[in-house]
């Protein structure tokens, strides 16, 4: 059995594209060119470098000796908070204009959350020359002015959704209006291993850099290639299908899954999609959605933003299905919490997002010579507002 | 015999209009006198739109007239319970125009099953593309009589046009610009090349317009070379400005 994608863009029964005709050009275009052109020899030297000298990589696989010792076994954190733009998301967005500009694109799109894609985003836009427009939320343009104000700087058009309830998936809608209405010279960068097939594989290779890495680098510490286990949390899901990425089909690695909770799965404010959601079609996409008896999609909450999705990734939504992840919900509490430990434990700050990754050793433990890697997935500069208020710093 | 088809056969001539509206808006109970309204007025067919949280290919009137409609308490069961038991007064065709997912949690089976009971006789459902029905879901809108329309718009190959002709049975909808519902620019010369383009292919169903139709004009441009017409933020629109006693008026200016 194999957890990646089939050749209908089905993860077993989720994923397909459920687009709108108006859309369909542009996704079958890029659906019968993707793997083609990310093959090209021309393809992978630019993007290798971009990767090498323009975001850092590879990035280090660094012990946390401190921190193993504290949770009695061996933890290696995957320093994706190194890269460019402080988060594993330019992985992609690298990738993904090196894409546009093959296949002809002279605009991009991209929808934003707590605005590191959109940092991400406008950050190649500004590298290649290419005209930008991230979609955000009007309530995230609010709670996220720094960074609003770096895509400003970075030259990107930064245009509210007053949608719905004008956050990210709002964001998200919006992007795709866009894409409807100017659906010949635009690429739409989507931030994570969602939307319609071709996106949440293409996006999966791009990030699987993460995991190419981590069995070199643990290779070299180790003396394997596989940990016994892989964590990392999950919004859409890209940081951890880059880290499961070279290990989904091998099932001796155990897969944890880290989801929000909020302020609680039962509370009524929470982003455990895997616990509340049930089968259905976000962005395109068959997947686990939170939503109501109905059909209405609802809006999910978390302390950070970039969990803050209702919907999962299909291949996330698959390995729950199947038994083959585990995963583990985590409250803003245990978040924050884990978040401040690591500061202290390692000298690294975390973003939001990454703390739920960290709280799980607090709840689920782990033998003494297990090989545990954690995806950390971005850093916490663009967090300390909530820090300070959440600690009063 | 399905009442789009003997509506399309009966006077193959007539340039149908088509009118959409949200269900359940302005107020949750108003379908059925909109309906009795727009078949008074002479409106040739209805699409009945199931309103959705993320409507993603529509404009900003439509999304304001779903998020009011859901906001005051507007279902999938709610609308199937009122169009029940009035099949007798309203005979002409009705669809259903709504986002696949609310369909798919009330069930495909049990939804389809529910429209045939109560006389729907198409779905258009801009989400399902003919690659995913047909992988999934054409057996069961043949079962129950339902006919599956497709949209197809001015970047649609050639190719594409015609595999989506030969998979519907009942009209297809073209949309008339690359845009999202309720565009405002109306028809020039790019429309009408297009318009005359997919209506000289010699396809085997009729063309119905929509997107962008407001007035008599674009109607008439619209229909020109085409069978029909569907008018959706604009009806709305005018439903925000004079409620649900201007309908027989507006539908006056249209023709
Ligand atoms: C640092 C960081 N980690 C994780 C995420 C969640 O996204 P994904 O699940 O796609 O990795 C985000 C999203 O903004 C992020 O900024």
């Amino acid at each position: 059995m194999s957890y990646q994608v089939n050749e209908k863009g089905y993860y077993g029964d989720f994923g397909g594209a459920f687009i709108p005709e108006m859309l369909y050009p542009n996704v079958e275009e890029l659906r019968s060119r993707y793997l083609d052109i990310m093959q090209e020899e021309d393809f992978q030297k630019e993007f290798r470098q971009l990767l090498k000298n323009y975001v850092g990589r590879p990035t280090p696989l660094y012990f946390a000796e401190r921190f193993s010792k504290k949770y009695n076994t061996k933890v290696y954190l995957k320093r994706e908070d190194l890269c460019h733009t402080g988060a594993h998301k330019v992985n992609n967005t690298i990738g993904q204009i090196l894409m546009a500009k093959r296949l002809g694109k002279n605009r991009i799109i991209a929808e934003t959350g707590a605005g590191q894609h959109g940092v991400a985003t406008a950050t190649v836009c500004a590298l290649m020359g290419i005209e930008c427009v991230v979609y955000m939320g009007e309530i995230d343009i609010k709670r996220q002015a720094p960074n609003v104000a770096r895509m400003k700087m970075l030259g990107a058009k930064v245009v509210p959704a007053k949608s719905g309830s004008r956050t990210l998936k709002d964001a998200t809608n919006e992007a795709i209006r866009d894409w409807i209405n100017n659906p010949v010279d635009t690429h739409y960068i989507i931030g994570s291993v969602v939307g319609p097939h071709p996106y949440p594989d293409m996006v999966a290779r791009f990030q699987s850099v993460v995991s190419e890495e981590v069995k070199k680098q643990l290779q070299e510490k180790e003396g394997r290639e596989a940990p016994d286990h892989v964590v990392a949390c999950v919004g859409g899901g890209s940081n951890a299908a880059g880290l499961y990425y070279h290990y989904l089909d091998n099932e001796k690695v155990n897969i944890i899954a880290v989801e929000a909770a909020g302020e609680g799965v039962l509370t009524g404010k929470s982003a455990a999609t895997s616990a509340l959601g049930r089968e259905g079609i976000i962005h395109g996409s068959k997947t686990l959605l939170m939503q109501t008896d109905d059909g209405q999609i609802t809006e999910p909450y978390s302390i950070s933003a970039g969990l803050d999705y209702p919907g999962v990734g299909p291949m996330h939504a698959n390995l729950f299905r199947t038994g083959r992840g585990e995963f583990i919900s985590i409250t803003d509490e245990e978040a924050m919490k884990a978040g401040l430990d690591l500061c202290k434990l390692e000298g690294i700050i975390p973003a939001i997002e990454t703390a739920h990754a960290l709280a799980i050793f607090d709840k689920r433990k782990f033998e003494k010579d297990e090989v545990v890697v954690v995806n950390l997935s971005g850093r916490g500069d663009k967090d300390l507002n909530t820090y300070i208020e959440h600690f009063n710093l | 015999m399905n009442r789009i088809k003997q509506k399309l056969q009966e006077n193959p001539s007539k340039k149908l209009l088509s009118i959409y509206f949200t269900a359940g808006y302005p107020e949750p109970e108003d379908t059925v006198s909109i309906l009795l309204e727009l078949q008074n007025s002479g409106v040739d067919m209805v699409e009945i739109g199931l309103p959705f949280s993320d409507p993603l290919a529509d404009g900003p009137v439509i999304q304001r007239s779903s998020e009011a409609a859901l906001k005051s308490g507007m279902t999938t069961t709610r609308l199937f319970n009122q169009l029940e038991n009035n099949r007798e007064a309203i005979d002409i065709p009705l669809l259903i125009m709504g986002y696949f997912n609310p369909i798919l949690q009330y069930g495909v089976e049990k939804f389809c099953r529910k429209c045939s009971e109560i006389g729907i006789d198409g779905l258009i459902i801009p989400d399902l593309p003919l690659e995913e029905y047909q992988l999934q879901y054409k057996e069961i809108f043949q079962q129950y009589d339902l006919l599956p329309v497709f949209l197809i718009t001015p970047q649609t190959s050639e190719e594409r046009i015609k595999e989506i002709d030969s998979a519907s049975d009942g009209f297809i909808y073209m949309v008339s610009t690359a845009a999202v519902t309720g565009g405002k620019k109306g028809f020039g010369e790019e429309q009408k090349k297009y318009f005359h383009r997919v209506s000289k292919m010699g396809l085997k169903n009729p063309l119905i317009v929509g997107f962008g139709i407001k007035d008599r004009e674009t109607f008439q441009q619209a229909t020109a070379e085409t069978n029909g017409a569907i008018i959706g933020s604009a009806f709305i629109k005018q439903l925000n400005d004079h409620g649900t006693s201007g309908i027989s008026n507006f539908i006056k200016t249209i023709r």
